[in-house]
């Protein structure tokens, strides 16, 4: 390999990403937008849990006043009962409490109606012990911004590479450099390393420019998340390399980089916990390197948790990284 | 004078299509070899598979002796037909970074001076014309003072003048004693740069030689032209001529083109707008093949 060849690349391909305004602005701009479309849409100061819909409020019996003032439900005072039933009917109200007539409506179906009606019957009757403790809430945003930023990464990753190799394939540029002494490898190491350094210094703007205003709960440590970042971007940069080894119709790669990446989106927590998801899912999951990114990312804004505790997500990159890098490399041809 | 690529046997097959048929040829150093034919003909593909481009199916190609290696890459100096550089960088910046790839290169300055570059070096790739297009292609192939230049249809799409600019900038080239591979359907140009053509059609080699030697081996006659409502149909006839009309004129193949014109005189025919010309490679494509070069 000779590292003048590799450094020219580099430095053209450097060059076409800051000036092409268009990608880098998008590069910046869309996760900048959708973390502040979470921070305002999520960060509200109520907590309310349940809605209850209360009928008559001046007239309701002295045994549901306990129950009238628990914390973290929204009573709503109806006018019509028949209406406020559809509503109940409808899960747009979690209860419907008419004790003046001895009544209360709930859904045989609402989870929510259900944990209300325990409540309304004895409410916080325990011979239990009670400890507090005090904390900041991780809120939604908190734990998004891995996610977030991870699938912005991803799709750096997937369609800056993988696209932009095919669109050189399709149009005659690598044509013209197999013409010339540069190997395959020199040419595919300075397409990683542009891509990589780019979406870290991005990433890290998006992080730093976003925690400044909406402030990211981070307990563990910025090196470790430098790492993990590093180490997911280059693994899905390696992955992009397999698509891109030989494709040179931009509609076909635009649609297998599809079938990549939507998957990865749904399925590698960017949005929701998959705690809850069924087993196959879960362990589905498993093989997409976002996945593994986003988990190790979390436990270390999260939990805070070191380099020791997210090492089988390290180790699961690395290989994924290796793996996907030597059957990217070994396949590519430049036409 | 030395061989610098030897051309054995080459064949090449797209799936059933024989777009190469065992063409075999030398090229000697220094000089400006030209392969001729209709679209089609195997022209590209053939020096697709010189420049190490295409894999052939069979046949060798041997530069200075031996199989081309990463040497070839080195010393080589390629102009595809069509190719696209990198988006969002300059002229200046393009030339750079294809001088970078080399272990030898020729000063930048003076590869700008030559090909004409110097008021749009800082101008983005994508909006040069078409012939400072060609000529930054030119620079590139040149970038690294190659001994061997391949220019696949370099003037394909220019106007007369930036294509004869571009044959001084090719001349230019042949003075310093380089090596040109030249592909062209244009037989002006074939005529006025090579000193070696090979006609190519149906991805076979035809006729090769020298284009004025190629032409005296086809050739004993001249083309003597006149309008076709000055000449008679009676003489369409006449044994002494070799008379045929076409697009409004007529066409007499002469090989005594004194006595050509005396019997038209004897005839009364009016010669005001008489012309000569001598037979082209043109002629001698139709006569190998019964096509045009550009059909």
């Amino acid at each position: 390999m000779r590292f003048k060849r590799f450094i020219a690349v580099l430095s053209a391909r450097n060059l076409e990403f800051i000036r092409d305004r268009s990608a880098l602005s998008w590069n910046i701009v869309l996760p900048v937008l959708i973390v502040f479309g979470f921070a305002f849409a999520f960060t509200t100061s109520s907590q309310d849990l349940f809605k209850v819909g209360v009928y008559d409020q001046q007239k309701q019996a002295p045994t549901v006043e306990a129950f009238l003032k628990l914390k973290h439900i929204q009573f709503i005072t109806v006018e019509a009962l028949e209406t406020a039933i559809t509503k109940v009917e409808r899960h747009q109200l979690d209860m419907l409490l008419d004790s003046s007539s001895g009544s209360y409506w709930i859904n045989d179906s609402s989870a929510n109606g259900y944990m209300l009606e325990q409540l309304l019957k004895r409410p916080g009757d325990t011979t239990l012990n009670k400890q507090t403790v005090t904390g900041d809430a991780i809120r939604y945003v908190d734990w998004l911004i891995p996610g977030v930023l991870g699938m912005n990464i991803m799709f750096s990753s997937l369609f800056g590479v993988g696209y932009v190799i095919v669109r050189y394939r399709k149009n005659g540029v690598l044509k013209r450099l197999k013409a010339t002494p540069l190997t395959a490898f020199e040419f595919l190491s300075a397409q990683v390393v542009s891509r990589l350094w780019l979406i870290v210094a991005v990433t890290s703007l998006v992080y730093a420019g976003t925690d400044l205003l909406v402030g990211f709960r981070m307990y563990g440590s910025y090196l470790s998340l430098l790492l993990v970042l590093v180490l997911g971007t280059f693994s899905m940069i390696c992955l992009s390399l397999i698509v891109a080894a030989r494709l040179s119709n931009e509609e076909t790669a635009n649609g297998i980089l599809n079938l990549v990446s939507w998957p990865m989106m749904m399925l590698s927590g960017v949005w929701f916990s998959l705690e809850g998801s069924p087993d196959i899912i879960q362990q589905l999951a498993l093989i997409f390197p976002l996945t593994h990114m986003i988990q190790a990312a979390r436990a270390i804004m999260i939990d805070g948790d070191g380099l020791l505790q997210v090492t089988d997500h390290i180790l699961i990159l690395i290989i994924m990284s290796v793996v996907f890098m030597t059957i990217g490399a070994r396949s590519f041809k430049w036409e | 004078m030395s061989c610098i690529l030897q051309v054995e046997k080459l064949v090449k097959h797209f799936g059933t299509v024989e777009a190469v048929n065992g063409v075999s040829f030398t090229i000697e150093r220094g000089t400006c070899f030209g392969l001729l034919g209709p679209n089609g003909a195997g022209k590209t593909t053939t020096v697709e598979m010189m420049e190490g481009i295409l894999p052939s199916t069979s046949g060798s190609i041997q530069y200075k002796g031996a199989p081309a290696d990463e040497t070839f890459r080195d010393e080589a100096g390629i102009m595809f037909q069509e190719t696209s550089l990198q988006e969002f960088i300059q002229v200046g910046e393009t030339l750079e970074l294809f001088s970078r790839f080399y272990s030898h290169t020729r000063p930048l300055d003076e590869l700008i001076e030559r090909c004409a570059l110097g008021e749009y070096l800082d101008r983005d790739v994508r909006k040069l014309s078409g012939g400072q297009r060609q000529r930054l292609l030119l620079a590139i192939a040149l970038v690294n003072d190659p001994e061997i230049v391949f220019l696949d249809e370099p003037t394909t799409g220019l106007d007369p003048q930036a294509r004869r600019n571009f044959w001084q900038l090719v001349n230019d080239i042949k003075q310093e004693q380089k090596t040109l591979v030249l592909t062209t359907h244009y037989m002006e140009e074939a005529y006025e740069l090579c000193d070696e053509i090979a006609i190519m059609d149906h991805g076979r080699i035809i006729a090769q030689g020298s284009p004025r030697a190629l032409l005296k081996k086809h050739f004993d006659n001249s083309v003597i032209l006149l309008p076709a409502n000055e000449v008679p149909e009676t003489l369409d006839q006449d044994p002494r001529l070799k008379l045929h009309r076409m697009n409004g004129q007529v066409e007499i193949l002469s090989e005594d083109v004194n006595a050509t014109i005396d019997l038209l005189m004897a005839q009364r025919i009016p010669l005001t707008h008489l012309q000569i010309r001598s037979r082209t490679l043109e002629d001698l494509f139709l006569e190998l093949t019964g096509r045009g070069l550009r059909s």
